[in-house]
């Protein structure tokens, strides 16, 4: 509710209380407000759950170690660029895959920068008051530069939706192919999971550019009913926004919190298996991992006291044939 | 007829061609999750292989952080969700079989899926269509009880944890026993472990 309430607010104050909001786009706005509501109830969910708890809290601490701050946030900002500007850890999958989510997630978040400023009052634009063929972007109130109307620039600014609406539609392109032909993606994908997003971004990018077609070839034929379809689908998506696939935007980041949490468990004490000695993990991971277990009511531990988790992986597997060999009574097969 | 997934660790022969054929399966191309274990090299040519187990209540998709492994309704414990898994190694370490395998190079967990698209539609995995000793079965339960001997366990106790899983295991006694636990005994040396361990001491 804070976020809801936070998000209402800025809205409010952001658009000059309401003086450059437009009230044409309500519904926009309160499918944003839904899905700001939805996205922060999961997170919150989510991060109840034990194992997402632990680490949640655990990332933070080594994060914020005083003595490491500052090496820690130049650190985050490699991972920012590296993991989330260039996604190259899904280049190395394959660089078409790294193509289509390059395209998709880059044209989803220019078309979420264009149109939240614009829809919520934040951004506006106002001609120049000696010279009305400039315009001047009025952000938050705050006059922030001017340029032709008629340029390369003013051109580029008005268009940013439909690059990023071709952008979107050549991304779906090719992850609908994968789907398609992809053996690894038919077996396990499924309708609401895979197929869904992808025609809910394809309906809100074709609706989008059929406006611009509209009312740049056809003197705006059709208009109306272009933009109450582009209105539905993008309700429709913003309304998918916290069930769905798109949660993995918000989810995925703990993936750079993990990334502290490896490296401070390679330089601290290693847990060493029971059974054959191996280093198998760090002593904070596998402590961490029995913690997590006894809040799940799992219990791994032995009746004299030891715990399975200080058995390596490797020697799990072992258990396997040597406890039933155990039984048979030495080698050979029943 | 329902398939069953046997494992029966005592007929492998260590040949590998489930190594090999694991990797050509169509959900993981180019890598094999099948583990294949000398259980104690210096003093014996036993090999093991391991394969998911697909627990019904699986300890990988409760301790992962990321909700990123899902069962499907056929039981089957799928690989991580790659948009999802967020490479922690949870998994890696809670698996009571020591099954998922942590990929660095994707950052992701990718573990044995019962090679899904084949078993979804009615074909054998890839590691059973190729093993020569039957060490993997999967076929109809008749067929094994026809020809097999044994009885198939899939309730486990690690400590005082039941795990019970969708893949069984061969143990000596009669089929038609009633279902029965294997108490899993970390203790036991694999023909020598024990003594060398102890020496090193």
């Amino acid at each position: 509710m804070i976020a809801v309430v936070l998000l209402v607010l800025s809205i409010y104050f952001g658009s000059d209380r309401m003086k450059y909001f437009d009230p044409a786009l309500i519904i926009y706005t309160s499918a944003t407000v839904f899905a700001t509501f939805g996205v922060v109830y999961r997170y919150a969910v989510w991060l109840q759950k034990p194992p997402t708890a632990l680490y949640w809290r655990r990332g933070w601490q080594l994060f914020l170690q005083p003595g490491s701050l500052l090496k820690h946030i130049a650190e985050l900002c490699r991972l920012f660029v590296q993991n989330f500007i260039l996604q190259i850890f899904i280049e190395r999958r394959s660089y078409l895959r790294w193509a289509a989510h390059f395209l998709l997630s880059w044209g989803c978040l220019l078309a979420a920068a264009v149109t939240f400023p614009l829809v919520f009052g934040w951004v506006h634009f106002d001609p120049a008051p000696n010279n009305p063929s400039m315009y001047v972007p009025v952000v938050m109130g705050i006059p922030m530069g001017r340029f032709p109307a008629y340029s390369l620039i003013g051109w580029t600014t008005f268009h940013l939706l439909d690059f990023s609406a071709i952008g979107i539609i050549i991304g779906m392109v090719l992850s609908f192919r994968r789907r398609m032909y992809d053996t690894d993606a038919q077996a396990l994908q499924s309708f609401t999971m895979d197929f869904l997003p992808l025609i809910l971004l394809f309906a809100v990018s074709i609706t989008g550019l059929m406006l611009t077609v509209s009312s740049t070839f056809m003197h705006g034929d059709s208009y109306g009913f272009l933009a109450l379809i582009h209105a539905f689908s993008v309700i429709v998506t913003l309304l998918y926004l916290p069930f769905g696939k798109f949660f993995h935007i918000f989810q995925r980041p703990a993936n750079m919190g993990v990334h502290f949490y490896k490296a401070a468990g390679a330089v601290s004490d290693r847990a060493l298996c029971a059974r054959c000695g191996a280093d198998y993990a760090s002593s904070m991971h596998v402590e961490d991992l029995k913690q997590v277990l006894a809040e799940l009511g799992m219990d791994y531990t032995f009746d004299d006291g030891t715990h399975y988790q200080d058995v390596c992986p490797t020697c799990r597997r072992k258990m396997m044939a040597v406890n039933q060999l155990q039984a048979i009574g030495g080698p050979g097969f029943l | 007829m329902e398939n069953i997934f046997v494992i029966d660790p005592a007929r492998c022969i260590g040949c590998q061609a489930c190594v090999q054929a694991c990797g050509e399966c169509g959900t993981h191309r180019g890598t094999s999750m099948i583990h294949l274990e000398y259980i104690d090299r210096d003093v014996s040519v036993q090999t093991t292989p391991q394969i998911c187990m697909h627990c019904e209540n699986p300890t990988c998709a409760q301790v992962c952080p990321a909700d990123a492994i899902k069962q499907n309704p056929d039981g089957v414990v799928q690989t991580a969700l790659k948009p999802r898994c967020i490479g922690c190694s949870n998994c890696v370490l809670a698996c009571p079989f020591g099954v998922p395998k942590y990929i660095a190079q994707a950052d992701q967990m990718m573990k044995c899926d019962m090679c899904y698209d084949r078993t979804s539609v009615g074909k054998r995995p890839m590691c059973a269509t190729v093993c020569p000793s039957e060490a993997l079965f999967f076929g109809p339960a008749e067929v094994w009880e026809r020809r097999r001997r044994g009885r198939l366990v899939n309730t486990w106790k690690f400590g005082r944890q039941t795990v019970k899983t969708g893949v069984y295991m061969v143990m000596p006694g009669n089929s038609a026993l009633p279902e029965s636990t294997v108490q899993m005994d970390v203790r036991l040396g694999a023909i020598g472990v024990v003594q060398r361990q102890e020496a090193k001491r």
